[in-house]
């Protein structure tokens, strides 16, 4: 499409300060060749995030959050020649403190997984090694990028632990993931990540599967190692009460590209886009009693194979007709409304305004 | 759900406007052990429960995962046998009945089940699984089943057409839609929805939460609503029980229990749930619970929560705390419950429970 026109698009926040953001990802696309068709998972996504600032992505399965992720990570599959194996065909750039990692060899990106940059998954069972007791996987992580005898590892993974505020570190180091409770298992995981003090730390969902009194506990965790490293954080959830709570700016992706990009403050208190608005009018409040209906959005995500022509999310869109058919012809780009807040749609500033304003506000 | 329901009645007011009664409910599940796989010890899952449901009201069980909600929810839709304790839907005590003798009732207590992946037969159309139901309980609706089956789906918005399609041709939330319609066939009193939208993302979850109010209005239907989410617990409920290891610790209001929540556990868990306003995020005082819940073979003595509770004093670890009425239809299991006026209350003492 207008590749170049995006290319142009203005990732940046004008409110960012003037030194190069620590991450960036320009144009990034992951599509996927299946037997029915290319999944655009990910088509078009650009964003920046300053060193020890957290980004919050949000959006409904499929948006193509977590494919975001592994990009970043360089954990897909590329195909080894196009007809013979599928994987992901990916385009774009990903800057990791000035240093693309897309033109990388997967060996290159593989040395800065666990030093550079971490992940946290959201399984953390099935992201662990069930054969390998929690302190074996912790020290093969640290050994690997720290030239240590196993007995210094043993101590740091046990430091680790008790960092993360397992209790009695030195007996449950011994311990296998099968063991440990899901909440245990989550920050043996975080422990696991940060054992080599990232610069750049990427969590898929990490509270997910967790009860809230679990969940309250990982993210004051996550906040505590983050002021420690001055770490640059990417939370994907699709939680907006943890967003919130913990993100500094925020990207709203539906169908594999963004559709708001601001700051947590602006976010919250004047979203711009009619998706945005259908996230928060879907979600019952805890703060509040509420008597009216919920504004669900309706019908459902679209196919990543078959994205709707124009604005993807048109035909979902209550507000779609307003623009005698532009919405369903022309995609539209992320346009600055305010200051470091961008938004994608078609509507006028004082439609969008006076909608969010007598419309959706008064409801939430 | 809040709108449908009238105004609650009064204090000790007619019995039978209750459609399910639970008393002294308990499920311990046998962990057995060695050759002749005797008892070693007990998941006690569900210990000594009591509630009573309404006619028409949406009454929601809350908890953390391991509580024993959906051991609660599949005992009182019968799938479990209680160990103790006895359930009483429409005057009739089902505690102990036969499969048999429960088949008949099952047109009355119907269940939704939390995902609607595994909950629909793969190799069964649509019109099949919706019309199931009918098919066991021998029942010929009106206009033959297929009519019936379709004016269901149309029912829980879904395109009629579909009759013939199979499960994996449907999203998840289409998916409960159809779970939803085959729970609706027979038309039944009592809906118990073990964490209905769960599984399904925040729009559609919001379809299915306003889909769920609408056919309680429009078929007159009683809920009880088993979730974790304290989000749509406040939405949907009219009241809500807090439960804890087994136990209820606190039962009221869903308008009194989010107001002002007694049971420090209540408490807790509310000061843990995150809100999507960026403006609370300095003000919110956050109580941190340290550690994870005990384990339910081996739970703590008297009050189950005084392990992990910052007011725990020696009584607590001494003596169980009675789920009592400390303030009018107000029920907390506690020594020393928060936002009551005194402090040093004895939950014990009768004072107390005639307030």
């Amino acid at each position: 499409m207008t590749t170049s026109a995006l290319r142009d698009l203005v990732i940046r926040h004008p409110g960012q300060g003037e030194e190069q953001p620590f991450l960036e990802v320009v144009d990034l696309r992951v599509h996927f060749p299946t037997d029915d068709g290319l999944v655009k998972s990910v088509d078009g996504l650009s964003f920046a995030l300053d060193r020890g600032k957290t980004l919050g992505i949000v959006g409904e399965s499929g948006s193509g959050k977590s494919v975001t992720s592994l990009a970043i990570m360089g954990l897909h599959t590329r195909p080894a020649s196009e007809q013979t194996r599928p994987g992901a065909q990916l385009s774009g750039e990903i800057y990791l403190d000035g240093d693309e990692l897309l033109g990388k060899t997967p060996e290159y990106v593989r040395s800065l997984r666990g030093k550079r940059m971490a992940m946290i998954f959201q399984d953390p069972l099935s992201a662990m090694n069930p054969y390998y007791t929690v302190g074996q996987q912790i020290i093969e992580a640290y050994r690997i990028h720290n030239p240590v005898n196993k007995k210094v590892a043993r101590k740091h993974a046990i430091d680790m632990l008790g960092r993360v505020g397992i209790p009695e570190p030195s007996r449950r180091v011994d311990a296998y993931p099968h063991q440990f409770s899901g909440g245990m298992r989550q920050r043996a995981m975080i422990a696991m990540a940060p054992s080599c003090d990232p610069d750049l730390l990427m969590a898929d969902e990490p509270t997910t599967a967790l009860d809230v009194t679990v969940q309250a506990q990982i993210l004051d965790l996550i906040r505590d190692l983050q002021s420690e490293f001055n770490s640059s954080v990417v939370l994907i959830t699709h939680d907006l009460g943890v967003v919130a709570e913990i993100a500094d700016d925020v990207l709203v992706m539906y169908a594999g590209r963004a559709v708001e990009y601001g700051s947590a403050e602006q976010l919250f208190n004047r979203p711009a886009h009619p998706y945005t608005w259908g996230l928060l009018g879907s979600m019952p409040r805890f703060d509040r009693t509420r008597s009216e209906r919920l504004l669900a959005i309706t019908g459902s995500p679209p196919s990543l194979i078959n994205v709707p022509p124009g604005c993807p999310f048109h035909p979902r869109c209550a507000y779609a007709a307003r623009n005698g058919g532009l919405s369903e012809d022309i995609r539209p780009e992320l346009i600055p409304v305010e200051p470091g807040h961008t938004v994608a749609c078609h509507l006028s500033q004082t439609d969008r305004e006076q909608i969010w304003e007598h419309e959706i506000a008064p409801k939430l | 759900m809040t709108a449908s329901t009238q105004k609650p009645a009064e204090a000790g007011a007619e019995q039978d406007s209750d459609l399910i009664i639970v008393e002294g409910l308990i499920k311990h599940f046998p962990i057995r052990a060695g050759i002749l796989r005797r008892q070693v010890a007990a998941v006690q899952a569900v210990d000594g429960v009591n509630f009573s449901v309404k006619r028409g009201e949406t009454f929601s069980i809350v908890g953390e995962s391991g509580c024993g909600k959906s051991t609660t929810a599949r005992l009182l839709t019968r799938l479990l046998e209680p160990t103790a304790g006895k359930i009483t839907f429409e005057g009739r005590d089902i505690s102990h009945l036969k499969d048999a003798a429960m088949r008949p009732l099952r047109r009355d207590l119907q269940m939704i089940f939390q995902d609607p992946y595994s909950s629909l037969n793969p190799r069964h159309t649509v019109g099949k699984i919706v019309g199931a139901p009918f098919r066991i309980q021998g029942v010929n609706p009106p206009g033959g089943v297929k009519k019936a089956v379709q004016d269901l789906l149309a029912a829980v918005g879904l395109n009629p057409e579909h009759y013939n399609r199979y499960p994996h041709e449907f999203s998840g939330g289409q998916r409960q839609r159809i779970g939803i319609a085959r729970t609706l066939a027979l038309r039944p009193r009592l809906i118990v929805a073990d964490e209905p939208v769960s599984a399904l993302d925040v729009s559609i979850q919001a379809q299915i939460i306003n889909l769920l109010e609408d056919l309680q209005s429009e078929f007159d239907l009683t809920y009880v609503i088993i979730a974790h989410d304290l989000s749509v617990v406040r939405y949907v409920s009219d009241r809500v029980a807090v439960m804890y290891l087994g136990k209820i610790v606190e039962l009221t209001d869903a308008e009194a229990l989010y107001g002002a929540p007694m049971h420090p556990y209540t408490v807790a868990l509310m000061s843990a749930v995150p809100v999507p306003d960026t403006r609370r995020r300095q003000e919110r005082e956050r109580i941190l619970l340290s550690g994870d819940v005990p384990s339910p073979i081996s739970p703590p003595p008297a009050c189950r929560f005084h392990t992990r509770c910052w007011k725990a004093q020696e009584i607590c670890r001494t003596e169980e705390p009675p789920l009592v009425e400390l303030l009018p239809r107000h029920h907390v299991a506690c020594h020393f419950p928060e936002n009551y006026p005194d402090q040093a209350v004895n939950a014990t003492s009768p004072e107390a429970s005639l307030r």
